[in-house]
């Protein structure tokens, strides 16, 4: 990891902390986010694990401000870009952060690119309009951009439209996009999930040395725990709405310091699994609108004990070298003294 | 699992669709032809789980709905219990369809959301009347729910009221109401978060032992399948480019499309990152539409030489592994980590 120097001690690249978001719906507050931190620095690659629902995508938004507001409200939180909060920011200043400080990928590049412009166009958009760029310049960039990016042939191809991509290329142009500025924050969410194996690991291979080339900050969104051990750092799990572990990617691995987790991990199937039932997680992931009391996992984990489990909520329990789970039994979990 | 009496239930033999492509409005003119399945053969025993893995337009789904004969193929036969089931018409074909039956990928979608679940599974019961009396029938439809694994209760609700896993399991039931033999599994776990997932191939091997049903099993997660199936076959572009029990292909792959395959899945440990030997295949898959010449692997094969362009090769015995590889440079190379 190469080392920033004008950094000061203690301050991070990209800061959220305690986060909260609530959705409004008709039914009631959803509690989707309730108080999630975290850091990034340069270079590295963080990755936010979670099934679908525990707001993995939502706290990326709240990053990038593409929240709808309403019905979503922030109740209380801060964000913070090189120690600057960008919740309590002007919304003018905010935008000049993102997209060219902050920038996104999305999951589906077939919806998120715009069908009747060139790829071209819509690549080079961003510098016509942030950096006053003339069109040709622009165009000039955008291939450069492509190039970037390993799309073959890109100077020819920059007048084509993205149907005319396969599933892998659209993905390298909504990256190209959300380089063309140079960003030192760059959030991936779910950036191979509607891609083949093999096209899989393609992006994966370029996001990994882009991100080492451009020394960005990287947040990679996921539910898959493969991708995971192959690129990341670092992992935080969320379940519903918190981060439950918060560990480098070997020591979590190894050893799950929260049953979710290790739910998780044990649920893939694996070779000595064959022939086997798969371990299973019970029941399912909580309804926002009625969190359960106490440990949100409570209801579904095979180490439950009352009260304590169902009354009180587990607090983020460091356990050292940068490692925290909330589980009130975090400690003999590590020490293999938790039994069923 | 490992409990297929050995005896054939479905044989497919060269089975091919293409799909036309044409041009014009009032005079349609045939230029060319979309090479979804192009000569596919297998055969399914009972009681085993035939898994079909590939990448997306290499033809799996549209084995899938051959098989439940939802297209009618352009050439080739499957034989089931001794009979073409693409000759098959009236009262037969209504047999076999009880016969054949399918779970969908997307549970979202594939449900009626203005139909009760006792609807939506009682359903089949409408047509084949003979499985199931009319009297009988909200009893049969509570054991079904009982069997999947929910509360025979909640026959009365909707599917919005149940989770994607819960879903997953209402169409597993719809697909068990007629008694089948044969269950043509697409993608069935695909959309489900990793947890429920793992519930439901549970479910699905649990059922397998009790009913002593045959699974085909597609899915382009290797891992999930490699835990279901007794057997695999691997798909590229429209052909089965090998084949073999479960143990065969991922220890033993031959053909440079399935290691390539394989080694691109990712694996969930990180100290498995710095040994581990990814073959990087350059580029995408070439349009069915215009496949290349001979294997039509070649394009994106780092073995591939002349002989590969002009000669198709055939899905055979190869001399270095008794499993049939389509490849005419098959070696053996050892790539799961």
């Amino acid at each position: 990891m190469q080392v920033e120097t004008a950094r000061p001690v203690g301050r991070h690249l990209l800061e959220v902390r305690d986060l909260f978001v609530e959705f409004h719906t008709r039914d009631g507050e959803a509690k989707v986010i309730n108080g999630v931190s975290y850091h990034l620095d340069p270079g590295e690659t963080l990755a936010v694990l979670g099934e679908s629902g525990s707001g993995k995508s939502v706290t990326a938004q709240a990053i990038m401000g593409i929240l709808d507001m309403p019905p979503a409200r922030i109740p209380s939180g801060q964000i913070l870009y090189n120690g600057e909060d960008l919740l309590a920011m002007p919304e003018e200043k905010r935008r000049a952060i993102r997209g060219s400080e902050i920038s996104m990928i999305f999951q589906d590049a077939l919806s998120a690119l715009n069908p009747v412009f060139s790829v071209g166009w819509q690549i080079s958009e961003t510098l016509r309009v942030r950096t006053g760029m003339s069109k040709a310049d622009a165009l000039k960039r955008a291939a450069e951009l492509m190039d970037l990016v390993k799309i073959p042939a890109a100077k020819a191809r920059i007048k084509d439209y993205p149907h005319q991509f396969s599933g892998g290329m659209r993905q390298r142009v909504m990256i190209a996009m959300a380089l063309a500025m140079d960003p030192k924050v760059l959030i991936a969410d779910e950036p191979t999930t509607a891609l083949d194996v093999t096209v899989q690991a393609q992006i994966m291979d370029l996001l990994a040395d882009l991100r080492r080339d451009l020394n960005m900050g990287m947040i990679l969104i996921t539910h898959d725990l493969g991708v995971v051990a192959d690129v990341a750092d670092r992992i935080a799990v969320m379940y519903a709405g918190r981060i439950i572990e918060h560990a480098d990617v070997h020591a979590i691995y190894k050893q799950p310091a929260h049953p979710y987790t290790e739910g998780l991990i044990s649920s893939i199937p694996r070779l000595n699994s064959k022939g086997q039932e798969l371990a299973t997680i019970k029941g399912l992931p909580p309804n926002l609108m009625r969190l359960p009391s106490g440990c949100k996992y409570h209801p579904r984990c095979p180490y439950m004990q009352q009260p304590i489990c169902t009354d009180v909520v587990p607090p983020a329990l460091d356990l050292g070298g940068g490692r925290t789970s909330a589980c009130h039994f975090a400690k003999e979990m590590l020490d293999g003294q938790l039994h069923r | 699992m490992a409990n297929s009496t050995g005896e054939v239930i479905l044989s497919v033999d060269n089975l091919v669709k293409h799909f036309p492509i044409t041009q014009g409005i009032l005079f349609k003119k045939k230029i060319g032809a979309v090479q979804a399945v192009d000569g596919v053969s297998f055969e399914l025993h009972r009681g085993e789980t035939l898994g079909i893995v590939g990448e997306s337009g290499c033809g799996k789904s549209t084995l899938a709905k051959l098989l439940m004969r939802l297209e009618h193929p352009t050439a080739g036969r499957a034989v089931l219990n001794g009979r073409d089931i693409f000759k098959l018409s009236g009262g037969e074909l209504r047999r076999l369809r009880r016969n054949v039956q399918m779970v969908m990928q997307d549970p979202y979608t594939s449900l009626n959301p203005r139909k009760t679940v006792g609807d939506i599974i009682g359903e089949p019961f409408e047509i084949h009347t003979e499985v199931a009396p009319r009297g009988d029938r909200q009893r049969r439809v509570q054991e079904l729910l009982e069997l999947v694994g929910l509360n025979p209760e909640h026959i009365n609700r909707y599917p919005h009221q149940f989770s994607g896993g819960q879903r997953q399991r209402i169409g597993i039931a719809r697909a068990l109401a007629l008694k089948p033999e044969i269950i043509v599994c697409d993608e069935p776990v695909s959309a489900l978060d990793v947890s429920i997932q793992a519930q439901v191939v549970n479910l699905l091997e649990k059922l397998q032992d009790e009913l002593k049903l045959s699974y085909i099993f597609i899915a382009h997660d290797l891992s999930v399948v490699r835990h279901i199936s007794d057997r695999v076959g691997v798909m590229y572009l429209g052909k089965i480019v090998e084949i073999g029990t479960e143990e065969e292909i991922y220890e033993r792959p031959t053909h440079p499309y399935t290691q390539a395959l394989l080694s691109a899945v990712p694996v969930p440990d990180p100290d498995a990152r710095a040994h581990r030997d990814v073959i990087r295949l350059e580029g995408d898959v070439p349009s069915p539409a215009n496949p290349p010449s001979g294997c039509r692997f070649r394009t994106r094969c780092w073995k591939a030489q002349e002989k590969c362009a002009l000669e198709e090769p055939l899905l055979i015995r190869r001399a270095v592994e008794p499993h049939p590889s389509a490849c005419h440079f098959a070696e053996l190379k050892h790539v799961v980590a």
